[in-house]
């Protein structure tokens, strides 16, 4: 019963992450790939994702307190950052980075320099959520297949 | 040798400088079934394969008798999968080495990018790459791959050298083998 009552909450949190937009249909072709032989698959790239990420942050962080601001370079940064930030299905996070780039494109610095800011919260405010979800859903048991938010 | 089909998987090599997008391309190309080696650059990938990048000619470079590392005598890739944009080599580049190259030009070439760039496209299509994947490359990306896989594969050449009671496929098309009836 308890389990079952578990399971029910992972599975609103989980619905709640989509339709909030924290997380897009990229998620579920991870979920996917999970099975029995890979049952952690997407909690172990998750993890990798904000390893990874933190380190980019920093290098961006860095980036934009030189000045000039070097857009050619925070474009390139953020390019990699998207595409994994893609890979995982972070939408929000993604979106800010789209953001970003075309404030690089404009050479904006203010605008660069604000997005960041959300950028990185977006960021925290994920990894927060996703370390909840993960928990509870080890706590709950093995869910059945992904099912698509309505 | 008589190795059984069964045995022998696809092999792939992937290349890309993202530790994500790394384990992201291994594990679809694992659920399908292929056996993966990933590298994260492409003078990674042609050490791998055996060539050294700094000799365009394919020919002194690729003597893998004479490699150090015995593995590269029978590495046997079916297939290369690459990122666009990678630092130092492109994807684009590494393609342009592959099909310059004696050795590898007949394997199939992949390329993933998170741009939807035309001009990029048609440029890697016209180098002679099989497929263009739009990232995050999905599940139903990598279905495309097994025809890729099955064209000029070893196992079309035994079949016409020795007969093939050995080599049981599920995945070919062919439906008769000296007899026998293989049903795709």
């Amino acid at each position: 019963m308890e389990r079952t009552h578990m399971r029910r909450q992972v599975g609103l949190m989980r619905q709640s992450l989509f339709t909030q937009g924290f997380l897009d249909e990229q998620f579920i072709q991870l979920e996917e790939l999970q099975d029995d032989a890979n049952p952690n698959f997407v909690e172990e790239i998750a993890t990798l994702y904000y390893c990874d990420s933190s380190k980019s942050l920093q290098t961006i962080e860095q980036a934009l307190e030189k000045t000039p601001h070097d857009f050619n370079k925070l474009d390139n940064h953020m390019h990699q950052f998207k595409g994994s930030s893609s890979s995982i299905g972070a939408k929000k996070v993604k979106d800010e980075c789209q953001q970003f780039r075309e404030y690089c494109k404009a050479g904006n610095r203010e605008g660069c320099m604000r997005t960041f800011q959300l950028l990185k919260k977006e960021h925290a405010t994920l990894k927060k959520k996703l370390e909840a979800y993960f928990q509870m859903a080890r706590q709950a048991g093995p869910l059945e297949t992904a099912s698509r938010p309505k | 040798m008589g190795v059984g089909a069964a045995e022998a998987q696809f092999h792939v090599l992937a290349v890309d400088d993202s530790i994500i997008d790394r384990k992201l391309i291994e594990r679809l190309l694992k659920t399908s079934s292929y056996q993966v080696t990933a590298v994260d650059s492409g003078s990674k990938a042609l050490e791998f394969l055996g060539l050294n990048d700094q000799d365009d000619q394919g020919t002194i470079a690729e003597a893998p008798s004479v490699s150090l590392n015995n593995q590269h005598q029978d590495v046997d890739v079916n297939l290369i999968i690459t990122d666009y944009c990678m630092p130092g080599m492109t994807g684009y580049d590494l393609l342009k080495k592959i099909k310059e190259s004696k050795f590898l030009k007949d394997i199939p070439v992949v390329i993933m990018s998170s741009e939807n760039e035309p001009s990029r496209i048609n440029r890697c299509l016209e180098e002679g790459a099989e497929e263009f994947f739009l990232k995050p490359v999905k599940l139903s990306d990598v279905h495309k791959l097994r025809p890729h896989m099955m064209k000029g594969t070893s196992m079309e050449d035994e079949a016409d050298i020795k007969g093939v009671e050995e080599i049981q496929s599920p995945e070919k098309t062919r439906t008769q083998y000296n007899g026998f009836d293989v049903v795709s």
